[in-house]
């Protein structure tokens, strides 16, 4: 019996025997998938928790067993592919949800190597690409994990208050904190338009977000002196709202860059805009939204600027805001129908009479007028 | 197997197969477990015969081959794969007739299968699948969708009949993922999966095709509503507490 498993998994984990990462291979997957999806399946009459259906009489699995055939061999998973499967589960975890996927994950794995190496492999990409929020000691307030705050492996500057924190990715804590060095400071004349961005920035986010966190980093020419040159900054706004206990999670992210272009004048800035949710009592639902959007306005003083790009940020989320309202209030009566109606066209219950059943067809098709 | 199935909660819905996938090589000693518990989207294939569609799953699958509910035949050909018996297999025929013009009524287009076989118990099991691709390029009537699926799997016990009436134990499963793309708004999509069971005693008298259509489509209903006001409604809940549109709500005033 469990060698015949084990046959029946063969194409499903012949994919992972060559060196491509896990990644590559989802089509495989899903082919070998279903071609390995029946005969552990039906071999077993399991009396499981929800009380499905009776599979086929034990005679039929047999034969089916039969069919499959022997040639195929054992395989077994190599460390790599473990680890690989494992932080693809690690990384696809809803926001604020990595801890739990974490948790089950070391239970499925039972293997602490493999499970200690993906781990400290997935959680810091997860970190960035969420942008988490954690709390600096010594009472210097917040600071974003992100890539555009990265030093090193696990140090990540704070522009507001000139600290660099140190982080353990594993346990999504800050762990302690420095001065930033001035090389890893923008110039004076960087910081004055950052700094006036990141008030302007921070004040819009306490009004807007009940629970969001903003930064705004140098990502091109840093060093820049004075005006004449061209330099970028990114503002980055990061919200989470975690109610695990109400089974349901959600983030909202966006990221903002912003190209001042000294020679002509003009910011030109590029949004990207991504809303997540997860409720999962009884079920599993998943929100992913995402938008870009573009908008520019004049070079001016850093205070001035300042204003002009807040604003520009603040009516581009409201709108996107305001139509994912409207793609709510559109669900139930236009884009879900196109799934499936609340009732027919009729209005009506469908009309399944108590007439016999060999002319109910017939009845039926009569009654809703379909020619058959 | 329990942090196996919490696992599966929180993939993203999309993703799901290949969540089972990767679940079935770390866990191969738990893989009946997993494969019943765990539903993926439905596949189908064409009867060479009659060039009509059908569903692909376990209740019509015997080795690699499936049986057509159309021409009672597995594809590819088979010697000695089981079949209905000829009593069982003429309510087999009726039910896809009907179901195929409940399917219409509801979904406006997709496909839809049943398929019945003898249960140990003087009973049957009845599977009835549909399967709907309401995207664009679909059959989405209105055009909004981008991508939009819709996947449901009702499988009923159908007891002995005791005394004129007979049990009817329902499992429905609806696995559905919508997605809208405009230039103004962006992509917006929403999927999910959501499992219910249901059990009747019902009076033989109106036929088992009657009752059981009706526990369907009384329970399609109540999952459509729950997809769309709980699950639905809870996301929006949410991106409305991570953003709340106080200033969208202060310009909404004057008009409510």
């Amino acid at each position: 019996m469990i060698s015949i498993f084990v046959f029946s998994l063969f194409p499903s984990l012949s994919c992972f025997t060559n060196q491509k990462a896990f990644t590559d291979h989802y089509l495989l997957l899903h082919i070998s998938l279903s071609l390995s999806f029946s005969s552990a399946f039906l071999l077993f009459l399991v009396p499981n928790k929800s009380k499905r259906f009776r599979f086929f009489p034990l005679k039929f699995a047999l034969q089916r067993a039969r069919k499959i055939g022997m040639a195929e061999e054992e395989t077994e998973l190599s460390e790599e592919q473990r680890k690989e499967i494992a932080k693809w589960f690690l990384l696809n975890a809803p926001a604020g949800e990595i801890q739990y996927v974490a948790k089950d994950l070391k239970s499925v794995l039972n293997d602490d190597d493999v499970y200690n190496e993906a781990v400290s492999e997935a959680f810091p990409v997860y970190n960035k690409s969420h942008m988490i929020c954690l709390e600096m000691p010594g009472r210097f307030g917040d600071v974003l994990v992100t890539s555009y705050g990265e030093l090193q492996d696990n140090e990540y500057l704070d522009p507001k208050t000139a600290q660099v924190a140190i982080v353990d990715h594993v346990k999504q804590v800050c762990t302690e904190v420095r001065p930033a060095t001035d090389e890893e400071l923008p110039s004076p004349y960087i910081e004055e338009y950052r700094c006036a961005l990141d008030i302007e920035m921070s004040k819009y986010v306490g009004e807007a977000y009940p629970k969001g966190f903003c930064s705004v980093y140098c990502t091109n020419g840093k060093d820049v002196e004075g005006p004449g040159s061209d330099f970028e900054l990114v503002v980055v706004i990061s919200a989470a709202r975690l109610s695990p206990q109400n089974f349901c999670n959600g983030s909202w992210r966006s990221i903002w860059n912003i190209e001042f272009k000294d020679d002509i004048q003009i910011l030109e800035l590029k949004g990207k805009l991504q809303v997540g949710a997860h409720y999962f009592e009884e079920g599993n639902v998943q929100l992913d939204a995402r938008h870009e959007c573009k908008d520019s306005t004049l070079f001016q003083s850093p205070d001035d600027s300042a204003v002009s790009i807040a604003t520009i940020i603040r009516h581009h989320e409201t709108e996107y805001l305001a139509s994912l309202e409207a793609s709510y209030l559109n669900l139930p009566d236009t884009t879900f129908k196109d799934l499936r109606r609340k009732l027919p066209v009729t209005r009506t219950l469908f009309p399944w009479h108590n007439t016999s059943q060999f002319s109910l067809t017939r009845e039926i098709s009569k009654e809703l007028g379909i020619g058959k | 197997m329990e942090a196996a199935m919490g696992l599966m909660r929180r993939m993203p819905p999309r993703h799901s197969e290949t969540a089972l996938s990767a679940l079935l090589s770390l866990l191969p000693q738990h893989s009946s477990d997993l494969l019943s518990q765990v539903d993926l989207p439905l596949q189908v294939l064409c009867d060479v015969d009659n060039g009509k569609e059908f569903i692909l799953c376990e209740y019509n699958r015997d080795a690699d081959s499936y049986r057509s509910p159309w021409s009672n035949k597995y594809h590819p050909p088979l010697e000695d794969g089981p079949y209905p018996s000829s009593e069982l297999r003429k309510l087999e025929i009726e039910a896809n007739d009907i179901f195929a013009i409940y399917r219409d009524q509801y979904y406006e287009g997709g496909i839809s299968s049943v398929y019945m076989w003898e249960d140990d118990n003087e009973g049957f099991v009845a599977c009835f699948l549909i399967k709907k691709d309401g995207s664009k390029t679909g059959h989405g009537r209105r055009g909004c969708l981008e991508e939009g699926a819709w996947d449901a799997i009702h499988v009923i016990e159908v007891g002995p009949e005791e005394e004129g009436t007979t049990r009817y134990c329902l499992t429905s499963t609806v696995m559905l993922s919508l997605t809208t793309d405009d230039e103004s708004s962006g992509t917006f999509s929403l999927s999910g999966s959501l499992r219910r069971q249901m059990n009747m005693n019902l009076s033989v008298a109106d036929g088992h095709l009657c009752n059981m259509g009706k526990m369907i489509e009384e329970m399609e209903g109540k999952l459509r509503n729950s997809l769309d006001q709980v699950y639905f409604g809870k996301t929006r809940e949410m991106v409305c507490t991570l953003r709340p549109p106080a200033e969208v709500a202060q310009m909404r005033l004057p008009d409510s």
